[in-house]
């Protein structure tokens, strides 16, 4: 159990956060055929719009209400309007996710009702559904714009009714911010192994993956469709990954009556172990060879891995759920979570890392304790470069943004085969750093030796002898 | 806004030394520059964003944004404006407002007690503090926060007052100049000024191009006081009041300052470009010139040109090599600005076609130097995305030079792109950086992974596309 510290501080230096709003941004770039909207000034959108194409390697759409100084001060409704109608006619977009910023909450208008009238009046709006989520920079990270975003989509766009007498052989996948292209594609085919199709919300790995197209278009391409969004009452069972969609999940589940189980991570041997005990049970079938064999792979890795974790000291700074989910990984290999540091505060899965404490606060919080508490190893985001630079430590990135590294979005590290990729890629980190070893490494190991041991010098070996 | 900000605005909205500005009228020049955006169609930076982007070269002081986090937490070391030392400026300070300071209107304390804990941290020479849209919005008056500080602390406070919702990011690099006239430039006095010495405004050392142009001037015994503001130094640029001459890199950017240092210093200035061999030659006469004839030695003249002489000669013979396999092949300009033409001409004189060149950015002047030195100059405005994919995969060009903003459409039309704005990753200034550009052109052209990417998928592909033979073995 961890104690839980914020320092108090009057600024922070070098954010560990990226923007509420980003985050939601990011969860209605998963869905085909979207422009997300910034409802704030230009910067807002342009400042999250670069890092994002940083961090995928890829362009996305994401428009702004440019909100200027005027209308901060008289209403951002007609900015609303003017961008929906604008942006419609020339992205041709099926889906726009509306997130707020923190300068039109700052000033706090009715963004839902305006968003109502704007539908009701104009009709070249009918054809697009739009959906809104409240998103200020003040409150919250990443990871509570992704789950705010999700939610409002599921309550928008979800067709409403009891459960089915006869579900599909379909599963609702809904990933949480940390869940890469590569991840859900794992777990898509991990869900087909037993004979399900999967509708995953939002779908980054349909859209975000970096795919070339043979036409252009302004708006997502891949991603979930909203008809599958609609249907998503007709699955048998949801899956929720990471705590911080546990809002989403309890949407869906009481919108539609579709059973839901929460997978707080499923990076790691049990946890994918439960996903693979919840498919058996609700497929009815054992668990097919090709699975078998995935798990096996990766008890064999852990076993040649384990050599080069166990006591390794490790300083982790992520969101709580990728927090969370790393210091678990490591723990259950036998390294020691020596610093956790999380971006924000507000989830619950904090107090149950297995680290003597977890620090809410920013990079410098990081490099500091990692520092004092004699860390080995850093994992965190791109933005950890400088610290790993100034105290000489390997830096092992997750999360967002990974701005100056090729294919974050393509890494997997959950299900089995994620897993066994995880503990190959960090045993190997390990091994590349492990210095020669040198007599001075050994200097501790005798403590002064009196004479009475030492004996007559002339008994000492010579040359000669 | 506060009534000083908006006259700030208005004052450099009518900059006279602007041509763009001076064309127009009365009534339009009150306007100011700034276009009304388009909601739901706008790009690009907000003010704050081009007020940090003008700054934050300086690398030994600390730059504070004062708001929510998005500002700062989403575009903290982004750029790579390179130093030869000092990294404070690569450190990232944000009082991360959070909605309790905004309800209960705790930002200016929150912000000064910021600035003493970054003072007793840090030590820096100087912090600037630069103001947001949601404090700006709620009246914190970071301005009068910054005189308390610096009366009370010692520590030079520089308000930075460029919030988003003023304009674009070419306001904001106007209203960082203003904050460098106001607060910085001569507040020092330099003990060894000397009749060689120049500024060079505009240049923020990407990639570290400075250092490309600046072994040329100290060739000449010219030396560069104060760079705003790559790889620049607080007490460097609190002393450029004392240098001869201005060269103004970035046209429009910070002409506000050129000016202004003219009319209070009576230094001298001349918009100039680094890129491009024959602007680099423009560059060195002129500064020789004008340095002598604010009583420079003479000779100085004689020396550029050799100079001048003996690097072109260089940087032709080294391009050479490349002429045969560039000679022909097409390219599409999407910049701005001088690089509109400056490179032109360079390209041109390999034997490159230049297909078009976007003259989005461009002043009056710019679009003269473009018809007087292409064959065929094809000018285009602003381009959308969806046109220029289009154009691209039909093959119109053979490469686009352009910034990060078009990479993906050419990538996504298979077709070769060179980064030549501000995130690009080589350095194309002077003799050296021309040189690169050729290279870097060659390189990219040469790649085999255009032919193999372009070549239809095996199940597009005609039936014997891709021959495969069987072992014939022997059957007894």
């Amino acid at each position: 159990m961890a104690m839980i510290r914020t320092p108090k501080k009057n600024l922070s230096i070098n954010p560990l956060k990226s923007s509420t709003p980003l985050g939601a941004a990011l969860a209605y770039l998963g869905v085909d055929g979207a422009v997300p909207l910034f409802h704030g000034s230009q910067g807002c959108t342009s400042f999250a719009l670069t890092l994002a194409v940083r961090h995928f390697k890829e362009d996305m759409p994401l428009q702004t209400t440019a909100i200027d100084e005027v209308a901060t001060v008289l209403g951002g409704a007609d900015n609303l309007e003017e961008a929906l109608v604008n942006l419609t006619k020339r992205m041709k977009p099926k889906f726009v996710g509306v997130a707020s910023t923190a300068l039109v909450e700052t000033k706090g208008e009715d963004f839902v009702a305006d968003l109502q009238g704007i539908v009701a009046r104009r009709e070249e709006l009918a054809a697009t559904k739009i959906v809104f989520a409240s998103t200020p920079d003040f409150a919250g990270a990443l990871e509570d714009g992704w789950a705010r975003a999700v939610t409002a989509m599921i309550e928008a766009l979800v067709t409403p009714g009891d459960r089915r007498e006869t579900p599909l052989r379909q599963i609702n996948l809904l990933p949480g911010v940390h869940l890469t292209s590569g991840d859900i594609e794992e777990l898509r085919e991990l869900i087909a192994a037993f004979g399900f199709t999967t509708v995953v919300l939002p779908d980054v790995s349909g859209s975000l993956d970096g795919h070339v197209n043979e036409q252009y278009s302004g708006a997502t391409t891949g991603g979930t469709k909203l008809g599958d969004i609609a249907e998503m009452g007709r699955a048998l069972h949801t899956i929720a990954v990471g705590h911080h969609m546990r809002a989403p999940a309890e949407a869906l589940q009481g919108l539609t009556g579709v059973p839901t189980t929460l997978f707080p991570s499923l990076v790691g041997l049990a946890p994918v172990d439960g996903l693979v005990t919840l498919l058996t049970h609700l497929s009815g079938q054992p668990a097919p060879a090709s699975v078998k064999r995935r798990r096996s792979q990766l008890l064999d890795v852990m076993l040649d891995g384990h050599f080069h974790f166990g006591d390794r000291r490790i300083a982790i700074a992520a969101d709580p759920d990728l927090l969370s989910t790393l210091a678990n990984f490591f723990g259950g290999l036998g390294a020691e979570v020596v610093t956790a540091v999380a971006s924000t505060g507000n989830s619950p899965v904090l107090t149950d890392i297995p680290a003597d404490e977890v620090i809410i606060g920013d990079l410098t919080d990081f490099e500091q304790a990692a520092a004092e508490n004699g860390a080995e190893l850093l994992v965190t985001h791109a933005h950890g470069r400088q610290a790993a630079e100034r105290l000489g430590l390997p830096l092992y990135r997750v999360g967002f943004p990974i701005f100056d590294r090729l294919g974050a979005q393509h890494r997997a590290m959950v299900g089995y085969r994620g897993t066994r990729d995880l503990i190959v890629d960090l045993a190997n980190l390990f091994i590349a750093v492990r210095p020669e070893k040198r007599p001075a490494d050994f200097a501790h190991m005798l403590a002064p030796v009196p004479a009475s041991i030492q004996g007559d010098a002339s008994h000492a070996p010579t040359a000669t002898c | 806004m506060s009534d000083a900000l908006k006259a700030k605005i208005a004052d450099v909205f009518n900059e006279p030394a602007c041509d763009k500005n001076q064309a127009k009228d009365e009534k339009a020049r009150k306007k100011g520059c700034s276009k009304p955006l388009t909601p739901g169609a706008a790009a690009g930076g907000c003010a704050f964003d081009g007020a940090k982007i003008a700054l934050q070269p300086i690398t030994d002081v600390v730059h504070l944004i004062h708001g929510p986090l998005a500002c700062e937490g989403n575009s903290w070391d982004n750029r790579n404006s390179a130093s030869s030392g000092e990294k404070t400026y690569r450190v990232s300070f944000t009082t991360d407002m959070s909605e309790l300071d905004i309800i209960m209107g705790n930002g200016e304390k929150r912000l000064y007690r910021a600035i003493k804990d970054v003072i007793a941290k840090y030590d820096p020479p100087a912090i600037f503090i630069y103001q947001t849209c949601v404090p700006a919005m709620i009246g914190d008056d970071v301005e009068g926060v910054c005189r308390h500080a610096t009366e009370k602390l010692g520590t030079p406070c520089v308000p930075v007052n460029a919030p988003g919702f003023v304009g674009p990011k070419n306001l904001g690099n106007k209203l960082a100049g203003e904050a460098l006239l106001d607060h910085v430039i001569g507040t020092i006095e330099p003990d060894d000024a000397g009749p060689c010495d120049i500024n060079i405004i505009g240049e923020y050392n990407l990639s570290g191009e400075l250092w490309q142009i600046k072994p040329l001037f100290e060739a000449l015994g010219i030396r560069i006081r104060a760079c705003m503001s790559g790889d620049g130094r607080y007490t460097e640029i609190a002393g450029a009041h004392r240098a001869k001459v201005n060269l103004m890199v970035c046209s429009t950017a910070l002409i506000n300052v050129a000016r202004k240092m003219e009319e209070r210093w009576g230094i001298p200035y001349f918009e100039c470009s680094f890129y491009g061999l024959s602007d680099m030659n423009l560059t060195l006469r002129t500064t020789a010139r004008l340095l002598v004839d604010q009583g420079a030695p003479a000779d100085l003249i004689e020396r550029t040109e050799a100079l001048i002489a003996r690097e072109e000669a260089n940087a032709w013979a080294r391009i050479e090599r490349y002429r045969a396999e560039l000679k022909g092949k097409r390219v599409m300009l999407y910049t701005g600005g001088v690089k509109s033409w400056s490179i032109v001409a360079a390209l041109q004189e390999i034997g490159m076609k230049i297909v078009s060149t976007s003259v989005r950015k461009s002043t009056e002047e710019d679009k003269e130097r473009i018809k007087a030195i292409m064959e065929d100059p094809h000018m285009v405005e602003s381009v959308p995305p969806r046109e220029m994919y289009a154009q691209l995969k039909r093959g119109d060009a053979d490469i686009l030079l352009s910034g990060g903003k078009s990479q993906f459409v050419a990538l996504k039309a298979k077709v070769p792109w060179l980064d030549i704005n501000q995130e690009r990753h080589h350095a194309f200034a002077g003799y050296d950086g021309m040189v690169t550009l050729v290279r870097e052109l060659a390189k990219s052209l040469r790649n085999p992974i255009w032919e193999d990417i372009r070549r239809p998928a095996p199940w597009d592909a005609p039936s014997g596309a891709f021959p495969f033979a069987e072992i014939e073995g022997h059957r007894s």
